[in-house]
């Protein structure tokens, strides 16, 4: 984590009166792997659109390893990006268009073989070389994509919702290969996804973006611990929020409160609550989702408001989990885990 | 399955016979058509073919059904028709070659450049010499460039003149006749071209001239063949332009005009030409895969 491989200064971009991106800034470290996460239409594919010089920004700089290149077209930067929907050349076979960054820079031709078959093994595509986009899967133009941008060494790659096409299974599995490779390869990688679980599992820090603004940056652990804002604690995760008189009576003092669901023991209403620094309310359970591994269990609380626990299936089963429907439950937390949201601005 | 049989009237009965028998399906659909197809124009192309072999009475130019391959003798050993076809197919090529030079930054503006609710109003713009009648448009290009005309005029300040009539005339009024059956194909095929290959081209480091040569030259090259179909083989086949602007230039369409009364089976044998010249340039353009893009 030496040098700063990106840096955002007041980034912002308007379409006609729309602004997608206001004021964004964000410092991205060398061999990072950093992900900006948020809904459709929050800013982030319009912010790795100008770190890749597709769109000019409205106002602010971007700077690449400490140099300024707001103003250079994207084949004037060393960034490559990863495409959503790949953008393979149809008319190429696979190893011309792996080859294609190396052909345009004019690597000698033995070399441009040798890092073009290195780059295919990486993503284990070796003899896949002389067939046709329009003959691979699309795990498989996936990872043709990903060697073409790898293969020109680019100091940061770019990702934008690569894994968005992909079905689960396939997509688990490429999160892991993806991750693998960024350590091998120690490329800055910057990865755009409005999948919270990706972002979490995959990233080393992540921003969360809302309406063309970050409302926190940090690791997968502070944003899923510490949500600062109330968009956060909703959009990564379960929301699960006290407030109002709720707040007063449970926590007791005002404001709006976080409690992670599987931070929450669900126990008989008779257990007793006075274990110390720990939080209780008690409640009807109004809904229960059995999960397979976990149990999912939706509570009103008598204090007003309603909180979402759950529960690994240690012994529970399914025939069980029925029967909680309706019955009164007391829940029971650590205050460590209740956390203050700031009020909105 | 009640209600659905008794609401089956003889129509319902029909349709229900239709979609159980797929080959009755087809051939009603298609007989009709077919018919057409093969009688008037695979016909006529045939009685073109046959009528070739025939001959002539010299002395009352009435067709005379005799056999034989007189006229294709003709054709292949003397100079005047081996240098009329020639010259037609080099009319033909030049044309073509003009045609994709000019439509190709038409049609990457229209497609490409231009605002996106622009663009149909454009390509109504490239349409609209279609609607105007052939003959008036060539007549007033013989206007144009007559001697003294406005060609001359505004090329005389640098010290130029017009080309007058002739080869160069004709070449250029088939051009501008066919220009639109260029711009269109490549218009649509410019339109289809997914922005995030121009994207992928220039973050993989390449310029806007490599990604030009290397992307988009060869995604539109199957268009640039589609329209090239339609301005060759038009121009093989025109004869009146170049009556009206090509002086005494003769192209093959002019000999079997000016055959068709007195030698009715040369005539045939000389229209034979066209058809498989450009029975072989099909072939050609088919290797591009363009005629899938038509």
């Amino acid at each position: 984590m030496q040098g700063m491989a990106i840096r955002l200064q007041g980034l912002s971009k308007t379409y006609g009166r729309t602004e997608a991106v206001s004021g964004v800034d964000l410092e991205i470290a060398d061999g990072e792997f950093f992900s900006m996460l948020g809904p459709s239409g929050s800013g982030k594919t319009t912010v790795l659109r100008m770190i890749a010089g597709f769109e000019a920004p409205t106002s602010g700089t971007v700077a690449l390893a400490g140099r300024d290149v707001t103003r250079l077209a994207p084949f004037e930067r060393d960034v490559h990006t990863v495409f959503q929907d790949y953008a393979l050349f149809p008319h190429m076979t696979v190893e011309q268009n792996v080859a294609y960054a190396l052909k345009v820079r004019k690597v000698p031709k033995a070399e441009r073989r040798d890092r073009v078959r290195e780059a295919l093994a990486r993503v284990r595509l070796d003899g896949f070389g002389a067939r046709r986009p329009s003959q691979l899967s699309g795990g498989q133009r996936q990872r043709v994509a990903l060697a073409r941008a790898l293969v020109g060494r680019p100091r940061v790659l770019l990702l934008d919702e690569p894994l968005g096409a992909l079905d689960l299974k396939l997509r688990e599995q490429m999160q892991i290969e993806l991750k693998a490779i960024q350590r091998e390869v120690g490329i800055t990688f910057v990865f755009v996804t409005h999948d919270q679980e990706e972002a979490l599992t995959m990233s080393d820090r992540l921003a969360v973006f809302q309406q063309g603004r970050i409302e926190q940056t940090g690791t997968p652990a502070e944003i899923y611990e510490r949500p600062a804002t109330r968009f956060v604690a909703g959009f990564v995760g379960t929301s699960n929020l006290l407030e109002g008189q709720a707040a007063e009576q449970v926590v007791g003092s005002p404001g709006t409160y976080s409690i992670r669901p599987e931070k929450i023991r669900v126990l008989k209403e008779s257990a007793t609550a006075d274990e110390p620094e720990h939080s209780t309310a008690t409640g009807t359970v109004a809904e229960v989702v059995y999960l397979g591994d976990a149990t999912r269990f939706l509570v009103d609380l008598d204090a007003g408001g309603r909180l979402t626990a759950l529960q690994q299936n240690l012994e529970t089963s399914s025939e069980d989990v029925a029967a909680y429907r309706g019955a009164r439950v007391r829940l029971l937390w650590h205050d460590r885990h209740t956390f203050r949201v700031p009020a909105p601005r | 399955m009640t209600d659905a049989v008794a609401a089956a009237g003889p129509l319902r009965r029909l349709a229900g016979t239709l979609h159980r028998r797929p080959r009755l399906r087809l051939s009603l659909l298609l007989s009709a058509p077919l018919l057409w197809l093969v009688l008037a124009y695979l016909g006529s192309l045939a009685a073109l073919f046959l009528s070739a072999f025939w001959t002539t009475d010299s002395f009352t130019s009435e067709v005379v059904k005799v056999w034989s391959t007189d006229n294709f003798e003709a054709l292949l050993t003397e100079s005047l028709y081996r240098q009329v076809a020639l010259r037609s197919v080099g009319v033909a090529l030049a044309v073509t070659a003009l045609c994709a030079v000019i439509a190709f930054p038409i049609a990457f503006y229209t497609a490409r450049v231009a605002r996106p609710r622009w663009r149909p109003l454009l390509v109504v713009a490239i349409l609209t010499p279609l609607w105007a009648s052939y003959l008036v448009k060539v007549y007033a290009w013989r206007l144009i460039l007559s001697e003294g005309g406005p060609l001359d005029w505004a090329l005389r300040p640098f010290g130029l003149s017009g080309p007058g009539y002739g080869l160069t005339a004709t070449v250029l009024v088939l051009t501008y006749l066919w220009l639109p059956y260029m711009i269109l194909p490549i218009h649509a095929g410019l339109e289809q071209l997914p922005d995030g290959l121009l994207d992928a081209s220039a973050d993989l480091g390449a310029g806007t001239g490599r990604t030009f040569r290397s992307v988009v030259l060869p995604l539109v090259l199957p268009s640039v063949a589609a329209g090239s179909v339609f301005t060759f083989s038009l121009s093989l086949g025109d004869y009146i332009t170049v009556q009206i602007v090509g002086g005494k230039t003769q192209l093959i369409g002019n000999l079997v005009y000016s055959n068709v009364t007195l030698n009715l089976p040369l005539a045939a044998a000389v229209g034979t030409v066209p058809v498989v010249v450009i029975v072989l340039y099909l072939l050609a353009v088919r290797r591009t895969g363009a005629l899938r893009s038509l």
